[in-house]
């Protein structure tokens, strides 16, 4: 074999690159986001599982209801009914109070950037919480 | 022989009998585009299609101020500076409209011209000393034919067809400009620089978003409030300081099409004039001169 020296080693060295994540954090997974839940309220519009799965696509038929023909009410399952406002019912203080504890851990874990607050306002936090660590 | 043209002529002519009959009635009464977005609820096919069945959720609020067709009438003998300046300001306020000084770059949703800029062609050198300084409040004149809907290709400029009113869905906005280019009254700005960047955090109105570089504003008479059962801000302010100052309302706001509201009232009582009503996009805000 041909430079079987020069080939063993590149593999080497290429299985010590592609192992790197598991390695350098000694095989242990990033432990998982802890989303901080609202003390007095414990019902949200939906279930927790919905919630879980469905909020973006929840929240994409709250603004084109509330934008485009004024429907303004949500009437939840159990027949309560809701203002349809990300800024107002979402993260009004009886609810999700903190971004930074709700809707931050979840998005900065897998790195998902809604663009709500381009525009929307989250809720003001003191103190401020300092960005942990560099993604 | 396969079908000819006789044969083609006589499928195409009972299809299309056939397909126009059951919604004839309905679209007969108005134009193609306004029979689909009814049969829609507003959104677009595509929206419908790309979400499978994402139709509207929810109610109308109960408290909600409903009409068919919102407007404004502007009585420009009962303003003032200050009367103005506090209907800019208060709108302004809850819209987080930025307070930016650079004309190129400046947002605004209500604002004071003088005479010839806000109807021009109406205007000569001897009309009397009080309109000569008269602010003539000006804003989004909420068409009933609005020129920015037509161009707009994103629909994010569209008119609510159940009030009139005519909205921006920020969401959509592209900022391709084209609804500026179109609009003939200079109701709407671009947002050239990020907004939040001029607009104080102790200053924000947490209840309502802001705007984001790169997107067109404009006025959207209130809806959020009107939601809420509450007229329009800078008609509520104008009110307040003209019933405090002893004069008839400076701003009056309510129902075009019921014939007993306020603003049929004040104009069956006075002449008034509408801005360029010559370009035919038919503005819902009139002006008591
Ligand atoms: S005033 Fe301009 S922006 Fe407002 S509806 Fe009319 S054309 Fe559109
Ligand atoms: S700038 Fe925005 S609102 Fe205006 S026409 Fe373009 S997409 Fe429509």
């Amino acid at each position: 074999m041909y430079d079987g020296g020069k080939i063993i080693a590149g593999i080497i060295i290429g299985l010590i690159f592609l192992t790197f994540p598991i390695w350098f954090t000694h095989g242990k997974a990033v432990k998982r986001p802890e989303v901080k839940l609202p003390e007095k309220e414990k019902q949200c519009v939906q279930s927790r599982e919905y919630m879980k799965t469905n909020h973006m696509q929840l929240l994409d038929l709250w603004r084109d209801s509330v934008v485009r023909v004024a429907q303004r009410s949500y009437v939840a399952p159990n027949g309560t009914k809701y203002d349809m406002s990300l800024q107002n019912t979402c993260m009004s203080t009886e609810c999700h109070a903190k971004k930074t504890e709700f809707c931050d851990r979840c998005h900065d874990y897998t790195g998902v950037v809604p663009y709500c607050w381009d525009c929307h306002i989250p809720p003001k936090e003191e103190p401020k919480e300092k960005p942990e660590e560099m993604h | 022989m396969g079908v000819n043209r006789r044969k083609f002529l006589k499928i195409a002519g009972i299809s299309t009998l056939g397909a126009a009959a059951v919604p004839a009635a309905d679209a007969l009464a108005m134009n193609p585009i306004e029979w689909l977005d009814k049969q829609l609820g507003g959104f677009t096919p595509s929206e419908i299609l790309l979400h499978m069945g994402h139709k509207p959720t929810g109610l109308k609020p109960r408290e909600a101020l409903t009409a068919k067709r919102w407007a404004m009438v502007v009585n420009v003998r009962q303003l003032d500076e200050e009367i103005a300046e506090a209907c800019r300001e208060t709108c302004h306020k809850i819209h987080n409209v930025p307070d930016i000084k650079n004309p190129k770059h400046e947002i605004k949703w209500i604002w004071a011209e003088h005479y010839e800029h806000a109807l021009p062609g109406q205007h000569h050198e001897h009309i009397d000393d009080v309109l000569k300084e008269a602010p003539f409040l000006v804003m989004c004149n909420h068409c009933y034919d609005p020129a920015c809907v037509r161009v707009c290709p994103t629909k994010a400029t569209f008119k609510r067809e159940h009030d009139g009113i005519v909205l921006m869905d920020m969401h959509r906005c592209i900022g391709c400009r084209f609804c500026m280019a179109a609009c003939p009254f200079g109701a709407r700005n671009f947002n050239w620089k990020d907004p939040r960047l001029f607009l104080k955090e102790e200053d924000q109105n947490p209840e309502f978003p802001t705007r984001m570089k790169g997107v067109v504003e404009k006025c959207n008479f209130c809806a959020e409030r009107l939601a809420k059962g509450q007229i329009p801000a800078c008609v509520e302010v104008a009110q307040e300081l003209c019933k405090k100052k002893g004069r008839e309302p400076a701003l009056v706001f309510g129902d075009l099409e019921d014939p007993d509201s306020e603003v049929r009232q004040v104009l069956r009582r006075h002449h008034s004039l509408r801005r360029k009503p010559e370009l035919g996009t038919n503005p819902n805000v009139y002006y008591i001169v």
